[in-house]
């Protein structure tokens, strides 16, 4: 089992959900973060005041799969969350030890 | 024993006011159906009826009393009706306007303290007017000062006082000057925001309504005030100010630069991130201020007529113009035309407009728009970055240098024109031209001005530092005001 952590666009993540969706993956969960890589922040001006804003707003994406399916997601992700422009994101991938599910408590793939 | 001292002073008071009023006077004359139509006439163009200058005759619009002799007027219908929604509207520049133009520009911590003290003001200062204020500002006294005839709303009811307007109630003329006197203060708040001491700002305000405003706002609209040129024959100096240039925007905008100084800079200012914590309650605040300024302007004419209509035009170009010219001004300079500056250029042209908006044509209004876009712009941008000072929201950039130049441009392009109460004392300094003797008038007003907010301010701001100091400690500012002086916060979650 493995967990994909995918940082995004905020405005793409439409996209990337219904990407995923197609390939019938039926559950995330998605935050709104902050952060900065390269692209680094940009200046906002009120009045004379100038201001650098290092943090930028982001969409972290998390997803726990089998691993005969990390590839296609992955593929999933990066091709609809790409503009080819700076500040595309990452996508991180790990292996998760064990899965429960509350309700049921089933362990492992049958969790997910 | 108290009781019975004050009883008798009651009752010699009154007896000296009946023997006072007993004068023997000859019994008024029924008014002819001329008379009447000619009263009514007076309604509609907004002049006097016969009785209010005519002690020989009544009239139907008002009353006499058959032993005094002395008459009643009437308040008209529709002057009232325009005063009290007048009124409404100044207020609601100040609650919720000036609190959301303020509050939204402050960082999250602190909406609350700014919101906080503009309510503060607006319950204070009606207490203060009520007890004396409105007294010491247009009851007659001497020229810079009124006396105390209209202490406690004394004879302030709803018959006109006819040294303001024949038409309109006392008490409303007095709660609509009531509203000047609340939003004045609270301009203030904009340059000391986010680092003042609720106690400091409380006792700071009170004194400065008695040191800087009240005196003010009789020596420019008393009817016997120094700076009246319009109205009082004898003014020492002939200057104008149609509603408020000198009285609202010049003493608060350089008061807030002196109290700025004084207070000093906020911590981690030119490190930190200030920006506004929500630029929409700020647009929104923007739309309640223009709104309320037709009150506040267009009101100042104190009569729906000819000159109310003529000011109601002038603002409305003036600030349009100027609400155009400052983003574009950015988008040249900057690259960018902002939100912010959309609203901070409707507020200059609202400021600017104001000493002008009665006396002006609809040309030197877009004039005044123009300059009114740029040069409180340029103060805001460059000015404050030279020399570094934390005026936070600008009061001193749009209040204090618009009203100044406000003042300036009244005296350049007051015409006769625009406003006929001009030709009634200021003939000779209204000859329509640029440089007509007007401008020397206004230069002097101008230096008054700035000669009372500047020291008045310096001795109350150390005073109440003398007192209770000014700041809170850093550990109260870096928590923020809100949670820390009112145990509330704007937003949870």
């Amino acid at each position: 089992m493995k967990k994909i952590e995918a940082i995004i666009k905020p405005f793409k993540l439409e996209e990337v959900k219904d990407a995923l969706s197609q390939i019938g993956i039926e559950g995330m969960t998605v935050s709104e973060v902050k952060g900065f890589g390269r692209q680094k922040g940009h200046t906002e001006i009120y009045r004379g005041s100038e201001y650098k804003v290092d943090f930028l707003p982001k969409i972290k994406i998390e997803i726990v799969l089998p691993d005969a399916r990390v590839e296609s997601a992955v593929k999933a992700i990066v091709s609809s969350a790409k503009t080819g422009k700076i500040g595309d994101g990452k996508v991180f991938v790990s292996d998760v030890e064990e899965i429960i599910r509350i309700r049921t408590e089933e362990k492992g793939d049958d969790a997910i | 024993m108290k009781k019975p001292l004050f009883l008798f002073l009651l009752t010699a008071s009154l007896a000296a006011g009946m023997t006072a009023a007993a004068a023997p006077a000859a019994q008024r004359a029924e008014p002819t159906l001329e008379q009447r139509v000619a009263d009514l006439e007076a309604y509609v163009n907004n002049g006097s009826r016969g009785a209010d200058t005519n002690t020989a005759v009544n009239s139907k619009l008002g009353s006499c009393d058959p032993k005094t002799n002395a008459f009643t007027p009437n308040p008209g219908p529709g002057p009232n009706a325009w005063q009290m929604i007048s009124a409404a509207l100044v207020l609601f520049m100040t609650l919720p306007g000036l609190t959301l133009f303020y509050g939204g520009l402050v960082r999250r911590k602190n909406v609350l303290s700014v919101m906080a003290q503009c309510l503060l003001l607006t319950g204070l200062v009606t207490i203060l007017w009520y007890i004396c204020g409105y007294s010491l500002v247009f009851h007659k006294g001497n020229s810079v000062l009124g006396n105390l005839g209209f202490a406690f709303f004394n004879h302030v009811d709803s018959s006109p006082n006819t040294d303001y307007s024949y038409w309109v109630s006392q008490n409303v003329f007095a709660i609509y000057q009531l509203m000047f006197a609340i939003i004045t203060p609270a301009l203030i708040i904009g340059a000391i925001a986010e680092r003042m001491k609720f106690s400091a700002v409380f006792l700071f305000m009170t004194l400065w309504m008695f040191i800087v405003y009240f005196p003010q706002a009789h020596m420019v609209w008393g009817i016997d005030g120094l700076m009246n040129g319009v109205f009082n024959s004898d003014a020492k100096i002939h200057a104008i100010d149609f509603a408020g240039g000198t009285v609202v925007h010049m003493t608060s905008g350089w008061s807030a630069l002196v109290l700025c100084l004084i207070l000093g800079k906020r911590l981690g200012f030119g490190k930190e991130n200030f920006s506004p914590h929500s630029m929409v309650l700020c647009m929104v605040g923007t739309g309640m201020l223009w709104v309320g300024w037709y009150g506040f302007n267009a009101g100042s004419a104190v009569a729906s007529d000819v000159i109310a209509a003529n000011a109601f035009t002038t603002t409305t170009l003036a600030t349009a113009v100027a609400s155009f010219v400052w983003p574009m001004a950015e988008w040249f300079f900057r690259g960018k035309p902002s939100v912010l500056g959309f609203c901070s250029g409707a507020v200059a042209g609202l400021v600017v407009i104001t000493p002008a908006c009665g006396f002006v044509t609809p040309g030197g209004a877009m004039l005044i728009g123009i300059c009114a876009g740029l040069i409180p712009w340029f103060f805001c941008y460059k000015v404050k970055a030279w020399f570094g000072y934390d005026d936070a929201l600008d009061t001193f950039g749009v209040h204090a240098v618009g009203g100044t130049i406000g003042a300036l441009l009244t005296g350049i392009l007051a015409r006769n024109a625009a406003n006929a109460n001009l030709a009634l004392n200021l003939k000779s300094f209204i000859t329509d031209t640029p440089l007509q003797r007007l401008v020397i008038e206004q230069l002097k007003a101008i230096g008054i001005t700035l000669a009372l907010a500047i020291v008045g301010t310096t001795v109350i701001a150390y005073t109440v530092k003398a007192v209770m100091g000014l700041r809170p400690s850093e550990e109260v500012e870096s928590i923020g005001l809100d949670l820390a002086e009112h145990e509330e916060e704007g937003y949870h979650g």
